[in-house]
């Protein structure tokens, strides 16, 4: 490949505040190859979301800019899929509606209603959670109405899979569950993903890369590390190996010895 | 045969089953009606001493027994229109016999309306008027919701117009609708055009400022998913906004339909217009003896009126809302 699947060059971006210009991100530069899982990390408020929200084209950088296979990336869409941290599944839609509205939308001229069905239902079964498609966001669990943004996001068939933070708000034992259906997911459909997260245990059990991001203002990559334990990964097995501990080791270091800390 | 045993058994079960029953109830029934009972002690205590100069203050007692007349006067006003379109159709009949050509006429029967027409026209004209209004104030409301800069625009209009009285409109509205309103075999009339356009002049505001806000408060996720999913406009109207925005939506509509009711009764006293607001002014006109009694029996209707008018947007909330958790009263 000559050129990368997805690519940041040179990304800035400044938001206007009462004080004058806040200079967020400076100078970001990332390149990411088609299939690739890599999670961003760093400090709160350094700027993860900033960057997932400018290649989502939800933000405009204010420098430099995003291309997606010889694409500029300037507008929201479809082949970008986000998973939101605290799911935004549509309240008054059922499981299954709030994925159909998804499927309508991006494939309403390619399948007819019955493909439409299957699809959903077949990423219904891909998160596990066939049995309560009729039932409202409210009344399941953190972890389930999860597993439906994230089967919201998969059923777009986007090139690119964008997840906040996806599992931060959920207990220990459900986010274990839930990291392994990614990995499940992610050796099947082969997404492109870019996941934000502050749980150095995750990023190093799921990523090829990781990215480590420097504090901000004016945050950037600080540095790349790459994670080369084979595919698939059993947690269990992994707590014995010591080149995870050496990653986990490495990622530590940076956030609490490279980067200062900012004041909590 | 039937087992003692059992039966005793049953016996208990049904009462037990009868007490917490009526414990439940007892709050949700009992307060109310030992209100509405000091309510009405009170009121006939009071009567008795006030002394207008068309006789005492009706208590209880006497706007009940004009209640009664005012139901025994509709139904001899009923009686003689049905006789009057009969005595016109035999009239007509004989007529067409003679000569097959004649243009025979209808006329419409020309009684006084009674107090239950008054109702049914009142509530017509209250109707039309918060439709109107609603048909009109919810599209505005969610286009300056979406809009930041036509808000801007409107805001300080709707500020502006928010306040303003009905009864200030009302000579306006009334001689525009007899300039503009001219055709000579008029569907409406005049007085039903110019009551209802009051009405929805006031019925505007409450409804567009809370859809406005409904519109505007949509959550930043939610707007986000619709814009990764690449909605159009229409749709995201259509599936996003205005689901998010029933509730406030209905918080305006039940304002809008309570001041449209208050207005209407104004209106109708001031212009004259056909409604409970005439049949009150009319009667207080009258100066009988029965006059007081007459108008505490609309002044009650008004507000049983407007109560079930609430009660009915509720349910209709209800029925559209999608949290049906939600504590809706
Ligand atoms: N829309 C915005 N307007 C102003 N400042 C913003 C905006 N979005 C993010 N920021 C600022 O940019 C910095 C990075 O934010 P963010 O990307 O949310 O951090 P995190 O790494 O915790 O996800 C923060 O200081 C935040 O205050
Ligand atoms: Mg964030």
């Amino acid at each position: 490949m000559s050129t990368a699947h997805l690519e940041l060059t040179g990304v800035g971006i400044s938001f206007p505040t009462d004080k004058g210009l806040f200079c967020a991100l400076k100078d970001v530069n990332l390149k990411i190859a088609k299939g690739e899982f890599v999670s961003l990390i760093g400090h709160s408020g350094c700027g993860k979301s900033t960057v997932l929200n400018i290649v989502a084209g939800l933000y405009q950088a204010t420098t430099g800019g995003v291309i997606l296979d010889n694409r500029e990336v300037n507008a929201p869409g479809p082949e970008r899929a986000v998973v939101f941290q605290n799911h935004s599944l549509l309240p008054w839609l059922s499981c299954y509606q709030n994925i159909e509205l998804a499927v309508r939308q991006v494939f309403k001229n390619s399948k007819s209603k019955t493909e439409m069905r299957e699809w959903i239902e077949h990423n219904l079964d891909l998160v596990h959670m066939s049995h309560a498609r009729h039932k409202r966001p409210s009344e399941i669990s953190g972890g389930m109405k999860q597993r439906i943004g994230i089967a919201r996001a998969l059923a777009m068939q986007p090139k690119v899979l964008l997840m906040d933070e996806p599992f931060g708000a959920l207990d220990a034992l459900t986010r274990a569950h839930l990291q392994d259906s990614l990995m499940e997911i992610h050796a099947d459909l082969g997404n492109t993903v870019i996941m934000i997260t502050h749980d150095v245990d995750e990023a190093v059990l799921l990523s090829d890369r990781i990215i480590m991001m420097s504090n901000g203002p004016s945050a950037t990559v600080g540095e790349i590390l790459q994670v080369e334990l084979p595919r698939p990964r059993e947690r269990m097995a992994l707590a014995h190996d010591s080149r995870y501990h050496e990653y986990r080791a490495a990622v530590l270091e940076f956030l609490y010895q490279k980067q200062h800390r900012p004041a909590a | 045969m039937s087992n003692p045993a059992i039966s005793e058994q049953i016996t208990q079960t049904v009462k037990s089953a009868r007490t917490a029953a009526f414990k439940r109830w007892l709050p949700n029934l009992l307060m109310p009606i030992i209100g509405l009972a000091a309510f009405l002690m009170f009121w006939q205590m009071i009567a008795g001493s006030i002394n207008t100069s068309l006789g005492t203050f009706p208590g209880p007692a006497q706007v009940a027994s004009q209640f009664s007349n005012l139901v025994d006067e509709h139904q001899r006003e009923a009686k003689r229109e049905t006789a009057f379109y009969e005595r016109q159709q035999l009239r007509n009949q004989a007529q067409l016999s003679k000569n097959p050509e004649a243009k025979v006429k209808i006329r419409p029967y020309t009684g006084k309306p009674t107090f239950f027409k008054q109702i049914v026209t009142s509530l017509y004209t209250v109707m039309t008027g918060f439709v109107i209004a609603s048909l009109i104030a919810i599209p505005l409301g969610i286009v300056c919701g979406l809009s930041k800069p036509l808000y801007n625009a409107i805001n300080p209009l709707i500020q502006i117009f928010k306040p303003i009285s009905p009864l200030a409109w009302l000579p306006l509205v009334t001689m525009v609708v007899s300039a503009v309103y001219t055709s000579t075999d008029p569907l409406f009339a005049k007085s039903f055009i110019t009551s209802a356009v009051t009405v929805a002049l006031c019925c505007l505001w409450p409804t567009v400022i809370n859809t406005i806000v409904g519109v505007a408060n949509l959550d930043k996720d939610l707007q986000n998913v619709s814009r990764v999913l690449s909605l159009s406009p229409l749709n995201h109207i259509r599936r996003i906004v205005l689901p998010a925005a029933i509730p406030m939506i209905f918080t305006g509509l039940r304002l809008s339909l309570a001041t449209g009711w208050m207005v209407l009764i104004a209106a109708e006293m001031l212009a004259q217009n056909p409604g409970l607001g005439k049949f009150i002014w009319d009667e207080f006109q009258n100066g009988s003896s029965n006059s007081l009694g007459r108008i505490m029996v609309a002044v009650i209707v008004i507000g049983l009126i407007g109560f079930a008018l609430d009660r009915l947007m509720l349910a209709l909330q209800k029925y559209v809302s999608w949290d049906k958790s939600a504590d809706l009263r």
